[in-house]
C-alpha cells in the first residue's frame, strides 16, 4: 500500500515515490519537449522545474457532457505519460473519479479553492446553459452549471477546456441548441482559457498542456481558438499520411471500392481533415496504435467548433450545406423567367407604342423645312 | 482570425443560397429577355438555309480567322490560354466536381490536382499578361471602363484564392478556402449583370449573326 502523498510534496519527489528514474524522468521530459515542439536543449530546463514544481490543485468540473473525455484520458494504456502526469497533479475534484460524494465532494471542491486561491487550475469538460437559459438544464448538488462555473473560476489561475463541448459547445450547442449551451471561453472572459478540443480530445494534449504549465509557470502558445499551437498548429490534411493520394488525385468513391482497399484519400467520402486542426495524425489513438482516416473513414472535424452542423459527415468539403440546393434554383429559375417575362413585355410595349407614335418624315417635307 | 470557421459556415451556408438565388434570378431574367423580345421581323425573302451557317459562324468566330491572329495575336492567344485554363481547373477540379454533383446532381471524372495546379498557375499568369496589356496598349486603355477592370478583378481574384487555398498558403485554411467560395459567389452574382453573361451568350450570339449572314446568302 502506497504512503499517501503529502499535497506539498514537490513533482520529482512524486515520481520517486511511484519508482520512476532518474533516467526514466530524463526521458519523460525529453517525450515532452519532443511532444511540445520544444528543441532539445530544453530538456534540462524541463527536468528542473518539474523536479521543483509544486503539484498544482486541480479542479475538474463537468457539466454538459458525456464522459468521453474522461474516458479518453483514464483508457490510455498504462503505463503512459499521461497517467504519470495525472498521478502529479493533485486532483481535488472529478465527479467521475473522486471516491467522496454528496457534502463531502462539494467540501473538497470548495477547500481546495481556498487552500491554493489563485493558484489552482480549473479543468472542465461539457457545455453550459448560459446565464439567460433555464439553469434546470443541467445542475450539480442543486448549483446550476453557470455558477458553479462562475464560482470556481473567480480565483483560478487558469482554466482548461477539454473537450469539443467545454471548448465550442459541442453537441449540445448544436441547432437548435435547445439548453442554450455555451463554451467556457463565451463566459470565461477574464482568465486565461485554453482550449483542448476535439470529441474527445487525444489525451497526451492535456498532459503536454500541463507539463508546459508546470515548466513555464504559464501557457503554451494558442492559436486563434485559444488551442495550444503545438497540437493543433496543422491541420489532419497537412500531416496525413494519405495526403500524397490527394494530390495525386487518387480517391476512394465508396467505402467498399478499390480507392478504399488501397487507402486512396477519403476527400470525396466527406473527409474533414483540409479544414480540421488536430494532432490524430501525429500521436494517433489507443497508445499509438491507429486513428481514423488510417482505419478506413473520413475525419469527421470534431475539434472544430460548430463540427456538428458543419455539413453531413459524409458529404466533401466543397459542398454547400444548403439542404436542398436543387429546389432553391428551380424556385430561382422561375422567378427570374417571371423577372424576365415582365421586362420583355414591357420593352416590347414600349417598343409598339413608339411603332404607334411614329410620324414618317418624307424628303419633301424635310426640304420644306430647309 | 479566430472565426474563420464560422466564416467558413457562412459562406457554404446563407451566403451560398443568397447567391445562387441572385445569380439564377438574375440570368434567367437575361436569357428570357433576350428570347421573348427576339428581333423585328425580317420580311425579305430568305435567300438561303439560317442552321446551318448559324453553327459555322459560333465555329468560325470562335477559331480566330488568320487575318485576326496576325493583327491581334496577344489577343487570340493569351485569351485562349486562359480561358482554357480557367475551364479546366473550374470543371475538371475534384472539389469542384464534388460540388457540382452535389448541387445539380450530375458528374464526370477529373484530372489529378497536379495537373490543374499547373493550369491555374498559368491562368494566373495569364490574366496577369491581360490586364498589362489592357493598361499598356494605348487603344486598349482608352476603351476600357470601370465594368472592364470589375470583371477582370473579380475572374483573378477566384483563381488567386482558389491557388492559394489548394496551397494552403493562408492560414488557418478555413479562411483560405472561406475567401474563394466568397470570391466565387460574388462573381456568380456578378454574372447576369455584367460583361460576364457572355459565359450564356456568346455562342447564341455567334450563332444569331450567322443565321442572318445564312438567310441573306453572304458567307458566314
Amino acid at each position: 500500500m502506497a504512503t499517501p502523498t503529502r499535497p506539498d510534496k514537490t513533482l520529482g519527489e512524486s515520481l520517486q515515490d511511484h519508482g520512476l528514474s532518474r533516467r526514466g524522468f530524463l526521458k519523460l521530459c525529453a517525450a515532452t519537449a519532443s511532444m511540445m515542439a520544444l528543441p532539445a536543449s530544453m530538456v534540462p530546463r524541463i527536468a528542473a522545474a518539474l523536479e521543483q514544481a509544486k503539484r498544482p490543485s486541480v479542479i475538474w468540473l463537468s457539466f454538459q457532457e458525456c464522459t468521453g473525455c474522461t474516458e479518453s484520458l483514464t483508457r490510455s494504456h498504462a503505463p503512459t505519460l499521461e497517467n504519470l502526469i495525472l498521478d502529479m497533479v493533485s486532483l481535488d475534484y472529478h465527479h467521475t473519479l473522486q471516491a467522496a460524494s454528496g457534502e463531502a465532494a462539494e467540501a473538497a471542491r470548495l477547500t481546495a479553492m481556498e487552500a491554493n486561491a489563485g493558484e489552482y487550475l480549473v479543468i472542465v469538460d461539457g457545455s453550459i446553459p448560459g446565464p439567460d437559459a433555464n439553469p434546470g438544464f443541467s445542475t450539480v448538488a442543486g448549483h446550476s452549471n453557470y455558477d458553479i462555473l462562475m464560482e470556481t473560476v473567480e480565483h483560478a489561475a487558469a482554466v482548461i477546456a477539454v473537450g469539443t463541448c467545454a471548448a465550442f459547445g459541442g453537441l449540445p450547442q448544436a441547432k437548435p441548441n435547445p439548453t442554450g449551451a455555451m463554451s467556457v471561453m463565451d463566459l470565461v472572459k477574464d482568465k486565461p482559457v485554453i482550449n483542448v478540443s476535439g470529441c474527445p480530445p487525444v489525451p497526451m494534449v492535456i498532459t503536454g498542456v500541463l507539463a508546459h504549465y508546470l515548466t513555464f509557470g504559464r501557457l503554451p502558445e494558442l492559436d486563434g481558438y485559444g488551442r495550444p499551437m503545438a497540437f493543433f498548429g496543422q491541420s489532419i490534411h497537412d500531416r496525413c499520411y494519405r495526403r500524397p493520394f490527394y494530390d495525386k488525385g487518387l480517391f476512394a468513391e465508396r467505402f467498399d471500392d478499390r480507392g478504399a482497399k488501397e487507402g486512396w484519400c477519403l476527400y470525396r467520402l466527406g473527409c474533414k481533415g483540409p479544414t480540421t486542426y488536430n494532432a490524430c495524425a501525429t500521436m494517433k489513438w489507443n497508445s499509438g496504435t491507429s486513428w481514423p482516416i488510417e482505419s478506413g473513414h473520413p475525419c469527421l472535424g470534431c475539434s472544430e467548433p460548430s463540427f456538428w452542423d458543419a455539413g453531413g459527415f459524409y458529404e466533401p468539403v466543397s459542398v454547400p450545406l444548403t439542404a436542398n440546393p436543387g429546389t432553391t434554383l428551380l424556385t430561382a429559375g422561375a422567378v427570374g423567367a417571371v423577372v424576365g417575362g415582365t421586362a420583355a413585355s414591357v420593352a416590347k410595349h414600349r417598343v409598339k407604342k413608339a411603332n404607334a407614335d411614329r410620324q414618317p418624315v418624307t424628303v419633301e417635307a424635310l426640304e420644306k423645312t430647309l | 482570425m479566430s472565426q474563420a470557421m464560422d466564416f467558413l459556415l457562412w459562406t457554404k451556408g446563407p451566403m451560398f443560397t443568397i447567391a445562387m438565388v441572385i445569380f439564377a434570378v438574375g440570368l434567367l431574367a437575361r436569357l428570357v429577355e433576350i428570347f421573348v423580345l427576339g428581333r423585328a421581323t425580317n420580311y425579305a425573302e430568305p435567300r438561303a438555309n439560317e442552321w446551318l451557317p448559324g453553327f459555322r459562324t459560333v465555329l468560325t468566330r470562335t477559331v480566330a480567322d488568320p487575318g485576326t491572329f496576325e493583327r491581334a495575336p496577344f489577343n487570340v492567344v493569351v485569351g485562349w490560354v486562359w480561358h482554357i485554363g480557367f475551364l479546366m481547373a473550374l470543371l475538371l477540379f475534384i472539389p469542384h466536381i464534388e460540388l457540382i454533383k452535389g448541387v445539380l446532381g450530375i458528374s464526370w471524372p477529373g484530372l489529378a490536382n497536379p495537373v490543374i495546379d499547373f493550369f491555374t498557375a498559368v491562368t494566373l499568369l495569364s490574366l496577369v499578361a491581360t490586364l498589362v496589356h489592357r493598361m499598356a496598349h494605348p487603344v486598349k486603355r482608352h476603351i476600357s471602363t470601370v465594368e472592364d477592370y470589375l470583371v477582370w478583378t473579380i475572374v483573378f481574384l477566384v483563381v488567386l484564392t482558389g491557388y492559394l487555398a489548394y496551397h494552403r498558403l493562408v492560414s488557418p485554411y478555413p479562411l483560405a478556402l472561406g475567401m474563394h467560395i466568397l470570391c466565387a459567389e460574388i462573381f456568380l452574382i456578378m454574372l447576369p449583370f455584367t460583361k460576364l453573361t457572355h459565359i450564356f451568350t456568346a455562342f447564341i450570339a455567334r450563332w444569331y449573326n450567322g443565321a442572318a449572314f445564312g438567310r441573306k446568302g453572304v458567307q458566314s
